[in-house]
């Protein structure tokens, strides 16, 4: 008997409808597609994206050389450089991030005592040279006055579950 | 340790610590048996080192029967006593001292450069809260500029003391000090004063937070980034231990590394902070030549070491080994020294030496094995008669002046035969000062008193000596006192090294060791002092000691009879040598001077054909004999700078160049096996071969005293930024004249003089001061601006600057 079924199924093409009536029913359900680059997905504002660098409101660096950044980075992608500024404060000379070593895993983030050390949620971004993809101060310190307003926005909405 | 295998019976006691019962020493504190026992009691004022002040309360544990909890740096063991480290009382009671040590303790572990090798930070994690009861406002503490070695964060100061009793108690300078009481308490010291001691870099040590940071270390690197290196300190005759720290290729800073028979815990400023002249500017980073036109180049060390070599062959082809001179400075490693004497034997070249600021030879063929120190470094703190003669032990070798200093609170008469009465760290029992040719006759009259004292006559060699000597009542006061000590020690400072009487005052010093029943010493200069006298960088022994059949000529023979080239290695012709005006002129005379150094200098530049770049002790491996006879050796830290190379391999490859044989080693090591095979089992006697000597007529001019200071005795010294900053760095390029002199001459209100000294002269500051010895005139050597001058010790014309 169950081999008899089993011969009409394939005869009358049984499973190949099964098959298109799902088709089917996705041809006129909405679409999920999100259309990059003309649409893009909401995004958490946790999101850890490209580092930055961010600046007090009168324009002094955040960061101090602690190194603890350095210190935590798993995948060894930080290297800091330190000395006194002229003015006697403790600064990084020299503060790389290389983003082939980066896994975004926002260790960084997490230690830094001053919130100087941040993933935006810039996401997009491509390298055309070596050695373009070593996040210099310059570039960081450039991306946390870009997208300042988004970071301290970002930064507020997490608070509450710090 | 020794004390503990003299303990008896009765010296024991029993205590218990957390249930366990454990053997002490009567009197000892529950700290140090906790210590010895591996128990953890937490601490910060405490310091083994260091007097028991018990001002910070961390230590505080449970005792059986006492109501309260009692500091364990300051309880005594009782027999029986029942100690309880852990319990909650105990416990509760840390816990709440660190909770009051942190009211005021600013959250800046980020900034401070302590972070990550911070006791508070340490212990906090153990037993701090994690938030904080207190809401008040934290106390603020200006920070005071103490000097260009110490960085202060005097907020952070948790009020241990342990920096005021270092320098009170060890150091013996009071230069900090608590002000005010309560929350009002700091630690300052006097109002716009840089701390000057010699010593002040272990207050970096000992401070358990960041309050006391290095400065030239600041904010460079985290106590986690560096890597260690054990490495022994070159600019004295102790051979410091040292720990030099490392990042990406640099040295970053120098710890001290504990040994308790050579430098205890600490460290001399000038061993800590040397390290900063490996980076200067004034490096050698590659080999360069110098053309026909007089013009220099850059070069590969393949045409460096071929210029080398044909200027070599060509000044010997005209006059044999005996046309070349080879000039060493002792601060350089044992294989360098010991390639240099190999070198000189494959060129048949008797004439090398690195005794280059002696004046007098006159007896070397009968000195001990090596210039030791007579004993070791330990037992000095166990005399109980100490004669410096023509010695600032205090600024030639710091941390042996720390152990002088530590037998003279035991009860040692310290006694100092110089020019200067210097400020020593201790005080004097008695002291001559006097100018340095009458130093002999000083020596001789104790001598004669020893001898009288004794009811003794003395041998018919030393009669002649003595023949005019009638003792003073001071000289027989010191005799007297060698005399009763039963560990009398007696040294020979650079100031007696550095005599042209030196031959007379090197007997003397033995025959009143000998008489009084004691040893005798010497401390020279250079950090292989001893190892060069070992490895046969001399004229008249080869290595191992052994008497050369051809005696050849010393350090200042080769550059009075000039010779036709001269090979110096590690050492500058105007601050290393006894004499530099004759230095300058030798060397400007030579047909060939080639130099190994680590740094170049204007007049290198001038006076050289060749610079072969080596490098500090920091980059090579190597070994220092201190003077002591203990052998040290150590590793690269870092990789040489530049195209700088290692001094062995760079006289290695020149010695194959040259078709010496026997010039096959692969390593450090194999060198200095080679160095132990020719010094076998030898070691120094402590005598003196007893020879003709002349006493010095007495003196009717001024005599120089030319100290050279702490800070100026070595290249890498005297590029050390920092240390050059420094009070001693700083003060001592001026004139001193005794007020009778200067009155005498009627410079007592000169502010200038012109300095006159054979051929050479300069115009320098004067200082009248009552501590030099009247005929004599202090006057610094090692210095550009006294760098025109003749010799360390001689005579010398002051004349009133217009």
């Amino acid at each position: 008997m169950g081999r008899l079924k089993a011969y009409l199924k394939s005869f009358m093409l049984w499973e190949l409808l099964l098959g298109l009536r799902l088709t089917g029913r996705y041809l006129f359900a909405p679409k999920i597609t999100v259309q990059y680059p003309d649409e893009k997905t909401p995004q958490s504002f946790r999101f850890r994206g490209l580092h930055a660098l961010r600046r007090y409101p009168n324009g002094e660096e955040r960061c101090i050389a602690c190194k603890l950044c350095e210190a935590v980075c798993p995948a060894l992608a930080i290297t800091i450089e330190a000395a006194p500024r002229a003015d006697g404060t403790r600064r990084t000379t020299r503060y790389e991030i290389d983003l082939f070593k980066c896994i975004f895993c926002g260790f960084c983030e997490e230690s830094c005592p001053v919130d100087s050390i941040v993933e935006t949620r810039v996401y997009e971004y491509h390298f055309e040279q070596r050695g373009e993809q070593i996040m210099t101060k310059d570039k960081l310190l450039a991306m946390g006055d870009k997208y300042e307003a988004q970071i301290a926005a970002d930064r507020a909405a997490d608070a509450p579950y710090r | 340790m020794s004390t503990e295998a003299t303990a008896t019976r009765e010296d024991l006691v029993t205590v218990e610590i957390d249930g366990q019962a454990y053997q002490a020493r009567k009197g000892q504190m529950i700290i140090e048996v906790t210590d010895a026992n591996g128990i953890e009691v937490p601490r910060f004022c405490y310091h083994p080192k260091l007097p028991v002040a018990a001002n910070c309360r961390m230590c505080l544990v449970q005792v059986e029967n006492v109501p309260k909890p009692l500091p364990a740096c300051a309880t005594p063991v009782a027999d029986g006593m029942k100690i309880f480290t852990r319990s909650d009382f105990a416990r509760d009671a840390q816990r709440s001292v660190m909770e009051f040590l942190l009211i005021n303790h600013p959250l800046d572990c980020p900034i401070c450069d302590q972070g990550g090798e911070c006791e508070l930070q340490d212990l906090s994690l153990g037993y701090g809260r994690d938030v904080s009861r207190f809401a008040e406002t934290k106390r603020v503490v200006p920070d005071p500029d103490i000097g260009p070695l110490i960085a202060t964060g005097m907020t952070r100061c948790i009020h241990c003391t342990r920096c005021v009793r270092f320098l009170e108690h060890v150091a013996g300078e009071k230069e900090l000090g608590g002000i005010g009481r309560g929350e009002h308490t700091r630690i300052a010291a006097y109002i716009g004063a840089t701390i000057g001691s010699e010593l002040s870099g272990n207050v970096i040590d000992v401070c358990p937070v960041g309050a006391l940071t290095s400065k030239p270390f600041r904010f460079r690197a985290r106590a986690w980034e560096l890597v260690r290196h054990p490495a022994v300190a070159p600019h004295d005759c102790l051979g410091s231990n040292l720990m030099l720290h490392s990042r990406g290729g640099q040295v970053l800073r120098a710890v001290p590394a504990e040994n308790e028979e050579v430098n205890e815990v600490w460290l001399s400023d000038r061993d800590r902070f040397s390290y900063e002249g490996c980076n200067s500017d004034d490096r050698l980073l590659s080999p360069w030549v110098r053309d026909d036109a007089g013009e220099w180049h850059e070069a590969s060390w393949e045409d460096a070491l071929k210029r080398v070599g044909t200027g070599l062959r060509t000044a010997l082809g005209n006059g044999g080994g005996d046309a070349l001179g080879i000039l060493a400075s002792p601060s350089v490693t044992l294989e360098e020294h010991f390639l240099l004497a190999a070198l000189a034997e494959g060129l048949d070249c008797p004439n090398l030496d690195h005794r280059l600021r002696q004046l007098d030879f006159s007896d070397q063929e009968r000195t001990p094995l090596f210039p030791w120190l007579g004993c070791a470094i330990a037992e000095v703190e166990a005399a109980d008669a100490i004669l410096l003669v023509g010695s600032n032990i205090r600024k030639e070798q710091p941390l042996l002046g720390l152990r002088v200093r530590k037998a003279a609170r035991a009860g040692a008469a310290v006694m100092a035969v110089n020019p200067v009465d210097y400020p020593f760290a201790f005080p004097l029992a008695a002291r001559r000062i006097v100018r340095p040719s009458a130093m002999a006759t000083e020596l001789a009259g104790i001598l004669a008193a020893l001898f009288a004292t004794r009811g003794e006559t003395p041998p018919p060699e030393v009669q002649g000596l003595l023949a005019d000597i009638r003792p003073t009542p001071e000289q027989e006061a010191m005799a007297a006192r060698l005399a009763r000590a039963e560990r009398p020690l007696l040294f020979l400072g650079m100031g007696a090294l550095s005599s042209p009487w030196l031959a007379t005052l090197r007997l003397l010093v033995a025959l009143l060791a000998e008489g009084a029943g004691g040893r005798w010493g010497q401390l020279p200069d250079g950090g292989d002092a001893a190892g060069a006298w070992l490895a046969g960088v001399l004229p008249h022994r080869v290595a191992g000691g052994v008497g050369r059949e051809r005696v050849g000529l010393d350090a200042r023979a080769m550059l009075a009879a000039p010779r036709r080239a001269y090979l110096l290695y590690g050492c500058e012709p105007d601050e290393d040598f006894a004499d530099p005006l004759l230095t300058r002129t030798a060397l400007g005379a030579a047909d060939f001077v080639a130099a190994c150094t680590a740094f170049e200098s204007p007049r290198l530049r001038e006076l050289c054909q060749v610079l072969l770049p080596i490098v500090p002790f920091t980059e090579t491996a190597g070994t220092l004999v201190n003077c002591e006879g203990r052998w040290q050796e150590f590793r690269a830290a870092v990789d040489p700078a530049g195209d700088s190379r290692p001094g062995w391999k760079v006289l290695r490859v020149l010695a194959n160049r040259l078709e010496l044989p026997g010039f096959d080693y692969l390593s450090a090591d194999e060198v200095r096996e080679a160095v132990r095979a020719r010094v076998g089992d030898r070691t120094p006697r402590n005598e003196l071969a007893p020879g003709a000597v002349d006493m010095p007529a007495p003196g009717t001019g001024l005599e120089r005293v030319g100290d050279v200071p702490i800070h100026a005795v070595d290249a890498l010294v005297r590029r050390a930024r920092s240390l050059q900053a420094t009070p001693d760095g700083q003060w001592p390029r001026v004139v001193r004249l005794a007020p009778e002199d200067a009155r005498r001459l009627g410079l007592e209100h000169a502010e200038r003089v012109q300095v006159v000294q054979g051929e050479g002269s300069a115009l320098l500051p004067l200082v009248v001061d009552a501590t030099v010895a009247p005929g004599a005139v202090w006057i610094p050597a090692a210095l550009p601006e006294t760098a025109g001058l003749g010799p360390l010790q001689g005579a010398v014309r002051l004349e009133a600057a217009d």
